[in-house]
């Protein structure tokens, strides 16, 4: 039996109906066609499909789409303004931070998360808000490198 | 380094933004109209007689549209290389390991295809297995393929100079063995692939790998489809490092089903099948003796190996020639004796990873080295040093250093970890070790034999004259190989990164083996490099004529045309051109004629611009058996020291700091080297302290996720120092050649070294889990 939920997904409001066994995840690549977010394991283990949910990170495949009623979602998709790229996003591309991709929108988001709580974070900090996300290509560096320097920028820009 | 424009820089990727922003399109990723599901039937059982398949009633299912077996997909053996092509698409006599594929399903939603797949019933007949690979080469063993008695899958045999007589004229020879663990590549995204079968008979694949090409002459060959009318697409590809390499029976069940039916046809493994399917790291056990004189100089090795290979080859013949092989280098050797033999058992085939067959053996042979040093004295740096190879130098088994920076990489790695203050000088429980490693730019020969290139490239240009468009069926994979190859282009055109565009991974686009041996930087590299000089030289000729001036005083540069170093006389060709494009927007304008200018003006002349490139080695190698594995055009090489901390109570260890130096020819793009260096160095620590693909006592893997089976994440990974090393490459693109593979050759072994140095235990066996090393410290005391 399908149900019928209310939420925001980027800022626009959806109300759709979902079964009761399907997963965030899945409600958002099949349903929404938001395949920014990535099935990585389908277990919670790797991170591939982080989306911020309420302002925190969660992996999607452990969240069913029904416990996302009335919630606020940001995926990928709804991270950079009018085409232009967030500042997280940005320092990913510049620093070197991505390689084959399928990390990366997790990864984006997770850094997101932290930064809103914690904008000046240190290494350590970094790393362990990243922990729960995989990555195979990099070995992390750039991408460490690439949130310290999207918390400096941000930081920067709401001074000015 | 010469002076560049485009190369050799630190240019953001290509492909960059779409990845940021969740744009990019993965296999998974793609929809189609009435597309189907599919799913694949797996063995329950690591070695039994199938002795009836009943789908009988997952056909009678409602939604499922199709259901196939043996009986469908015929019995055409494959694999990779011809010469042991054992594997069927699916079993029909027997399954070989739990994972192996008995049958597949196709539904119109993905439920309803596993519904059906626990509807169709196969009886069995249960055989003794053998999961062990001594177990598996001993008299009485189960046997796994009739062909192969002894499930003796490949034996190699190879001898350069009197290695037993050089080595008892040695004045010291040392022992050593060496076991690893099978590996799981865990690139994050799972296999996945939609087949679209049209008429009048054309199947093209998205899917998600390394090899293009070798995928289209697998599916054709199985499937029994004109090769000309398969086509296999690559879309963005979620990380591959070996494993996808070759035709999967994925690719094959959703070509086959889409045959069928007649609809497009997706499916996608889960987490757990991709470790079923497998194809990576083998299991290696090593044996070695080093002969060296008193003062260091390293005279003969011989080497021994026995691979894991799984229920089938996949790979394994070039991996059991690589353990071999890639030992050759980088010191100066007299003599090399190496018996290698791979053994089948009833676990899933591996196959290629990172490092492809040397990964293993060469963390031996390090270990062995820095053991040797011990008992002669002498710092294991300047052991390894005294016996170096340099450019020029060839090894005892005939691979050719064209070029070899590993005694700069070695300076600047000693230099880089501050290694003369602290080799010997480290309190208990902290230690330092080193190691070095190479690695080919691309294998020398394709799979099968052929005379193919094994690159081409085509580049287009935009009718506007202002864009190159680079064709190639090369296969961006994470590594970058988008970027480098715009970068080449963009170089060698004089004109800007921005207005180079690449379409890559279709076989439709050009012949090119795709990404594996870390081939594409220099095969690709050439290829994109002669296409472009190709468009260069027709725009210069109608510039010269055009113009009367000669070809050789046109240069292009940055997006301009020079004519003798200077603007030149060129405003006849502006002002047709600006005649020609009455009301467009954006008209030329500067003192130097633009490379868009002069591009559109010979595109109107010729009618299209078009430029053809392609590569292939010349002959390589020696011409004993098995001299083709191993021979490359380069290769590139890799210097590593390793600081760890171990908590002597517990055997904890704590890798603090890792500095790497690797000689990859000119650096194409710098960042992208960086992210190679450091993701090779992040996958070798994971095999070194954690990876290992457990069974069960039947041959059931226990930890089939990315939860159980552990990989380093963020918080594992210490501060690498990443030092680039360049030398210049004669026989590649500008001077370039490998990063991607030869990086990981010395992690696991400086590791190990470092451990040693901090416990004074060797460990030979990974992972180097807190209990064995805990065990090992307890036993020594």
């Amino acid at each position: 039996m399908k149900r019928i939920i209310k939420l925001t997904i980027n800022g626009k409001p959806v109300e759709t109906a979902v079964s009761p066994n399907q997963t965030l995840l899945q409600f958002l690549r099949d349903d929404m066609n938001l395949t920014g977010t990535k099935h990585g394991c389908g277990l919670g283990d790797c991170g591939a499909c982080t989306v911020i949910l309420d302002g925190k990170a969660v992996n999607s495949c452990l969240v069913l789409a029904i416990q996302a009623d009335n919630s606020e979602i940001l995926t990928i998709e709804g991270l950079a303004q009018d085409g232009k790229l967030h500042p997280i996003q940005q320092s990913f591309v510049d620093k070197g931070a991505i390689q084959c991709g399928f990390c990366t929108p997790g990864m984006i988001l997770s850094a997101k998360a932290l930064l809103d709580q914690k904008p000046n974070p240190s290494e350590l900090e970094i790393r362990t808000a990243l922990s729960g996300n995989l990555c195979r290509c990099t070995g992390y560096q750039k991408i460490v490198e690439a949130i310290g320097e999207a918390a400096e920028v941000i930081r920067m820009r709401e001074e000015s | 380094m010469g002076d560049y424009q485009v190369l050799n820089t630190r240019a953001t990727r290509v492909d960059g933004p779409v990845k940021a922003t969740g744009q990019a399109k993965y296999a998974d990723d793609f929809k189609f109209q009435g597309m189907l599901y599919a799913s694949i039937l797996q063995s329950p059982l690591a070695h039994a007689r199938i002795l009836r398949i009943d789908t009988s009633k997952a056909k009678k299912l409602p939604g499922v549209k199709a259901v196939v077996t043996s009986k469908e997909a015929g019995l055409i053996k494959y694999g990779v290389s011809p010469a042991r092509y054992d594997e069927t698409l699916f079993a029909h006599d027997k399954v070989r390991y739990v994972g192996d594929e008995i049958a597949a399903v196709a539904a119109s939603d993905p439920d309803i295809a596993l519904e059906a797949l626990s509807l169709i019933k196969v009886d069995y007949e249960e055989l003794p297995a053998v999961f062990d690979m001594f177990e598996a080469m001993k008299e009485g063993a189960p046997l796994i393929h009739d062909e192969f008695p002894g499930n003796m899958n490949a034996e190699v045999h190879q001898e350069f100079g009197d290695t037993e007589a050089a080595l008892q004229s040695c004045d010291l020879v040392v022992d050593h063995t060496f076991l690893n663990k099978r590996q799981d590549a865990a690139f994050l995204e799972p296999h996945s692939c939609v087949a679209v079968f049209e008429n009048p008979g054309r199947l093209t694949l998205y899917t998600s790998t390394q090899v293009p090409h070798y995928v289209m002459r697998t599916v054709a060959m199985t499937l029994q489809i004109p090769v000309g009318n398969v086509r296999v697409i690559k879309p963005y590809v979620g990380g591959g490092f070996g494993p996808k390499c070759e035709a999967t029976p994925l690719e094959m069940s959703c070509g086959l089903l889409s045959k069928i039916t007649g609809q497009p046809v997706k499916m996608t493994y889960s987490r757990e099948q991709v470790f079923l399917h497998s194809r990576a790291r083998h299991q290696f056990y090593a044996e070695m003796s080093l002969g060296v004189m008193k003062d260091g100089t390293m005279v003969a090795l011989r080497n021994k190996a026995v691979l894991d290979g799984g229920a089938y080859t996949s790979f394994g013949i070039a991996t059991v020639y690589y353990s071999g092989s890639l030992l050759g280098g980088p010191y100066k050797l007299k003599s090399m004796k190496y018996d290698g033999y791979r053994a089948y058992t009833n676990k899933p085939a591996c196959g290629a990873q990172r490092g492809h067959g040397g990964v293993a053996h060469r963390a031996c042979f390090e270990q062995l080295i820095d053991i040797t040093a011990e008992k002669l004295g002498i710092d294991p740096i300047d052991m390894r040093l005294k016996n170096i190879m340099v450019t020029g130098d060839m090894t005892v088994n005939e691979l050719d250093m064209s070029s070899l920076g590993m005694k700069e990489c070695i300076e600047a790695i000693r230099a880089g970890s501050g290694w003369n203050n602290k080799k010997g000088k480290l309190p208990k429980g902290k230690g330092i070790g080193m190691a070095c490693g190479f690695f080919v730019s691309g294998a020398g020969y394709p799979i099968y034999r052929s005379d193919t290139y094994h690159s081409t490239v085509v580049i287009k240009l935009s009718e506007d004259g202002g864009v190159a468009n680079v064709m190639t069926g090369s296969a961006e994979i994470g590594q970058g190989s988008d970027t480098a190859m715009a970068m080449i282009a963009a170089e060698t055109l004089g004109i800007k990164l921005n207005d180079v565009r690449v379409y890559s991974g279709d076989t439709d686009y050009s012949v090119d083996l795709g990404a594996y041996s870390s081939r594409q930087t220099l095969m690709t590299g050439h290829a994109t490099k002669e296409a472009a000089e190709d468009v260069k030289n027709q725009i210069a000729s109608y510039l010269a004529q055009e113009l009367n001036v000669p070809v050789a005083s046109i240069t292009f540069v940055d997006g301009i045309v020079k004519f003798d170093g200077g603007p030149g006389n060129f405003e006849k060709l502006r002002t047709n051109y600006i005649k020609e494009h009455r009301g467009w927007t954006d008209p030329p304008t500067g003192e130097y004629l633009t490379f868009r200018e002069a591009a559109r003006m010979a595109y109107l002349k010729a009618g299209t611009i078009v430029g053809t490139g392609k590569y292939k080695p010349p002959r390589l190698g020696g011409s004993y058996k098995g001299a083709a594995v191993g021979t490359s055009p380069a290769y590139g090489c890799s210097a590593q020291i390793v600081e760890v901390s171990v908590d002597l109570e517990t055997g904890e260890i704590t890798v603090d700091g890792m500095t790497d130096a690797h000689d990859c020819g000119l650096a194409i793009n710098k960042t992208s080297v960086e992210g190679q260096m450091q993701g090779s160095l992040s996958m070798g620590l994971g095999e070194c302290l954690f990876e290992e693909v457990k069974f069960d006592s039947r041959g059931r893997i226990i930890n089939p996720s990315l939860g159980e089976y552990k990989i380093p994440t963020a918080l594992d990974m210490p501060k690498v120092k990443s030092i680039i090393v360049e030398s210049h490459e004669p026989n590649g693109p500008y001077g370039a050649k490998e990063v991607g593979e030869g990086a990981i050759m010395p992690t696991i072994p400086a590791i190990l070294n470092a451990i040693y140095d901090a416990t004074g235990v060797r460990i030979n066996e990974l992972p180097v889990t807190s209990e064995r090393l805990f065990m090992a410290m307890k036993n020594k005391t």
